[in-house]
């Protein structure tokens, strides 16, 4: 019970700080100081204290979209362990309600996207549902290779840290998923190699440019909904790779709260590191990506 | 008792659309009673139905007929698991018509789609009951030519003149194989009755053989992959509700056709698994993409349908590898997933089509990039539309989600515990996640660019939601879907009546799909989902109904216009950009001259990779091929009477005692 409560509290409380650690370290590579560590917070709750407008275009489908992305995502956060706790909901075959209940989010926003009838939004859709249907099966190939070496269909079994784990036949794989899991995570979190969440220009953007009608609250729940998926994202990356744990709780959460700023700093080196890819040249890193899930697993089943 | 009222029900629908064409003269009412005749008739199929679904019953009538021996038509679970989407959407179909293609718009043909409709009804039915050739043959005939018919209903059109005829075409090549199937099924069994067979006493090759008669037969009815050239066409210029049915229903019957019969076979060799579930993938993968890029509403939906059949056929494929791997966890898992997806199939795509039609019927175009903004003017069929396309997608609270689960679970467990024959299904997991995916790209098109935005044409403003009539059906439909996607338990004791009359070795144990999906959990993560968002987006309803609304932010533009919407081709267009390698779109690109160039355009498409680029080539090079022949065949009567003259000599040439003849000549 305290652990489900624990697990639900960092869920909720922990995402927007992610988001300040890149920052951070982006800010620290560019020799700058950097907005204090809890500057997504602050702008979160400005944006609820404010009031919205909405196009006359739109329908219920466009205020129903944060609520709708907000949500699964929780679900989705409910279904994958932290550190070397079960997670709250865990049964066989969740896996497929994890991966699906994203794309219940992907389609709700890219169809409130569409709602206002705005050709940016509209071309920030269009990029989000090509991207996301060539990661997708890296996704699954990350998720079969677990599944195999775990031989379950629970998320918690596939992610929790066990001694086999290290054997050698399982280390190559395990670690050409984790290099696609970190790519997906990326590019499902619309990073930079993929989009650039900084840019100020519309026609080159993804995910910025879907939310361009959202306003006051609405736009705080999706921006919160999003730092909330990079958060699972990372839970699920960071339970691949997880190299250090003890059996005991009160340093078990600690430890997996550093674990996870160390995924989030990487993401920031990479973002301090990198620019941005051509559009163009986005689909080949996801097939490739792809075809390096792939690979791990036939490494696996041979 | 409930079989006779199932035949009761079926000789009333075939006979519901008779008077109307009869007697032309009061064609109106006739045309209400034979609705009415439809929709009793479904209530009382749909009722007599259950009890074969829901309890252990199994029941059968021999009908002497001379020809044959006896006619046998027997109902078990599998027959009545596919009687209800017949039933169902025989009467919600029917009921549909009274509003869209009713008496006083069309007098000229909706007497014959009435007829046709309940033929093509009472002839699906008659299919699945019977457990003899003939009469299968007979309900098979029934419905390809009714079918046919209904195709055809705009036959002032040439288009759809065309789409029938390749329509029945294909039927007729279908027909043909099966009628091979049968003549070697009375071979190696000595009798026409579908029943099991033993492995044992028959050679390999002929097994083989009659597998592959099996596949083109009703492959070509279910349109899997290379065999679904007649689908776009046919489903495109058909009027909707006949789309609907066609694709919701008829599909299914070609589908029914592989499950009877592979499931008399006792232990099948794995290729035929690995065929099934290479083509159900192949399906499954090229039906989404061309569906993508399609321009028309009606053939993206009609090539949804073979993707759809595509994930049926991974199911069947996954059931029969593990049959051969002697695994029946998952067998009842797959054959579950194919049956249910057969189910929300005929739901979620009989809805759409009907949602299609109501715009349709009222835009009067099926352009997806001339539509827009229709969901403040039709609220009901977008929403309508708005469940079908989630349930569709297979995304989770809907009944879509519930039969891939289904399928993707299966396909886990095959090749994450042991290694074997039956563990190749793995393969398919990426290729489900794949189409899933495209399939959410897809529709978020559709639905985005018809029915949100705003309107990209003139004219919307006279625009109406659709009469009761064909409300009514989408309502019923979408509530379907909903149930069994909430409450996916209630279809649990339903799926394992209906995997065990498949399994049918009596004394294998089946497992119960209870224990093997976790379909309780699922049931309360996606009412927790459905719960707390529509209790938020009410709440955020209320609240807006105070703030100012204005126009959509455009970027600081001055004068945003409706034709500056993302087109829906614009939308598709990275897809099929990055799948050109598949799709082959044809782009003609305008000329453009001078310093101040004319008014000009430009245009893509996609054409068919069977139809368009195989076999019209093939068929024209045949024509010219047989060009010489033109000769004899010049439309002169006296050429005729020739060669009529010629034939009978020829004939009665025969009725000479040539053999005596030359006999006596050597023997002299």
């Amino acid at each position: 019970m305290i652990e489900t409560m624990v697990h639900i509290a960092i869920l909720l409380i922990l995402p927007p700080f992610l988001l300040s650690v890149i920052n951070k370290t982006k800010a620290w590579f560019g020799g700058r100081l950097g907005p204090p560590l809890l500057q997504p917070y602050f702008d979160l709750i400005k944006l609820m204290r404010k009031g919205f407008v909405v196009s006359r275009t739109t329908t219920w489908v466009f205020l129903a979209c944060p609520v709708v992305v907000f949500t699964t995502v929780f679900l989705a956060g409910l279904m994958i362990p932290m550190g070397q706790s079960q997670s709250p909901i865990s049964f066989q075959g969740d896996l497929i309600v994890f991966a699906y209940l994203f794309g219940l989010a992907r389609f709700f926003m890219t169809v409130a996207a569409l709602d206002t009838g705005s050709p940016f939004e509209g071309m920030g859709a269009s990029r989000e549902v090509t991207f996301a249907s060539l990661t997708e099966p890296a996704l699954f190939f990350i998720l079969l290779v677990l599944a195999k070496i775990s031989s379950s269909l629970t998320l918690t079994d596939m992610l929790l840290v066990s001694q086999q784990r290290y054997s050698a036949e399982v280390m190559a794989p395990l670690a050409l998923a984790a290099i696609g899991l970190f790519i997906v995570l990326l590019a499902e979190n619309c990073r930079i190699p993929i989009d650039d969440p900084n840019t100020h220009l519309e026609l080159t953007m993804i995910h910025e440019a879907m939310v361009l009608d959202h306003s006051g609250p609405l736009f705080g729940v999706i921006l919160y909904a999003s730092t909330l998926k990079l958060f699972v994202i990372s839970t699920v990356l960071l339970q691949v790779i997880m190299p250090f744990h003890t059996h005991l709780p009160w340093i078990d959460w600690p430890l997996f709260v550093l674990e996870i700023m160390g995924v989030s700093a990487a993401i920031g080196i990479v973002e301090s590191t990198m620019a941005r890819l051509q559009m163009r040249h986005t689909p080949y890193l996801l097939i490739a990506v792809t075809l390096f899930c792939g690979f791990g697993f036939l490494l696996l089943v041979r | 008792m409930s079989f006779r009222i199932i035949l009761f029900a079926i000789v009333l629908m075939a006979i519901s659309g008779l008077p109307g064409v009869c007697f032309a003269r009061s064609a109106i009412r006739w045309s209400r009673i034979a609705a009415a005749a439809m929709a009793t008739g479904a209530i009382l199929g749909l009722f007599a139905a259950l009890p074969f679904l829901l309890a252990e019953q199994h029941s059968q009538i021999d009908i002497p007929w001379p020809v044959a021996g006896d006619v046998v038509l027997s109902i078990d679970a599998l027959s009545a698991f596919f009687l209800i989407p017949v039933f169902l959407m025989g009467g919600l179909g029917s009921i549909y018509g009274i509003g869209y293609w009713s008496e006083e718009r069309h007098p000229e043909n909706s007497g014959k789609l009435q007829f046709f409709w309940g033929l093509l009804t009472a002839g699906m039915a008659v299919l699945v009951i019977s457990k003899h050739a003939m009469a299968f043959l007979l309900g098979w005939e029934t419905m390809a030519l009714a079918a046919y018919f209904l195709v055809t209903t705009e036959d002032n059109r040439d288009e759809c003149r065309r789409a029938a005829w390749i329509y029945l075409i294909a039927t007729h090549a279908g027909t043909l194989s099966l009628f091979a199937m049968f003549a070697l099924w009375r071979c190696v069994t000595g009798s026409f009755l579908i029943q099991p067979v033993s492995m044992a006493v028959i050679d390999h090759g002929v097994f083989n053989t009659l597998f592959f008669l099996l596949v083109i037969g009703f492959g070509l009815k279910a349109g899997i992959m290379p065999l679904h050239f007649w689908l776009p066409g046919a489903h495109a210029n058909a009027p909707s509700h006949v789309s609907a049915v066609l694709s919701g229903v008829v599909l299914k019957m070609g589908i029914y056709g592989l499950v009877r019969f592979l499931s008399l076979f006792p232990v099948p060799p794995v290729t035929w698994g690995f065929t099934i579930s290479v083509l159900g993938a192949v399906s499954a993968l090229l039906g989404v993409l061309f569906a993508i890029s399609q321009h028309d509403l009606k053939r993206l939906l009609a090539y949804h349908s073979i993707e759809n059949i595509g994930i049926i056929l991974m199911g069947l494929g996954l059931a029969m590898l593990g049959r051969s791997a002697g695994r029946p966890e998952l067998v009842v898992l797959g054959i579950s997933g194919c049956l249910l997806h057969v189910w929300n199939h005929s739901l979620f795509k009989s809805l759409l089509f009907l949602c299609t039609g109501s715009v349709v019927h009222r835009t009067h175009t099926q352009d997806i990039d001339r539509l827009g903004g229709l969901a403040k003017i039709m609220p009901w069929t977008t929403g309508a539309f708005l469940i079908g396309s989630v349930a569709i997608c297979g995304l989770p609270p809907l009944n879509g989600f519930i039969s891939e689960l289904l399928i993707y679970i299966g396909l886990l467990r095959s090749g994450i515990t042991e290694a074997g024959s039956g563990s190749l299904a793995i393969i398919g997991v990426p290729v489900l996640a794949l189409t899933g995916a495209l399939a959410v790209a897809c529709f978020v098109k559709v639905y985005g660019s018809v029915f949100l935005g705003l309107p990209r044409t003139d004219g919307a403003s006279d625009i109406q939601e659709s009469p009761f009539t064909m409300r009514a059906p989408m309502v019923i439909l979408a509530g379907c879907c909903l149930i069994i996607g909430l409450f996916p338990v209630c279809v649990i004791p339903i799926l394992n009546r209906a995997a065990a009359c498949w399994i049918a070795a009596p004394d294998t144990v089946v497992p119960n799909l209870a224990t093997a999906a976790p379909l309780g959990m699922v049931s309360i993560v996606s009412v927790a989902l459905v719960c707390i968002v529509g209790c938020a987006t009410i709440v955020l309803k209320r609240l807006s109904t105070s703030v100012p609304s204005v126009d959509t932010w455009d970027c600081g533009y001055a004068r945003p216009d409706a034709r500056m919407q993302y087109t829906a081709s614009s939308f598709a267009q990275i897809i099929v950009t990055i799948f050109g390698w598949a799709l082959r779109p044809q782009i003609h690109d305008p000329q453009l001259e001078g310093t101040f160039p004319r008014k000009t355009k430009m245009h893509s498409h996609v054409d068919d990779p069977v139809l368009d680029s195989v076999l019209l080539p093939i068929s024209k090079r045949i024509e010219r091929l047989f060009n010489w022949f033109h000769c004899f065949h010049q439309g002169l009567t006296q050429h005729y009477v020739l060669y009529i003259l010629i034939a009978m000599f020829l004939m009665l040439s025969t009725l000479l005692p040539i053999d005596d003849f030359f006999m006596r000549l050597f023997v002299r």
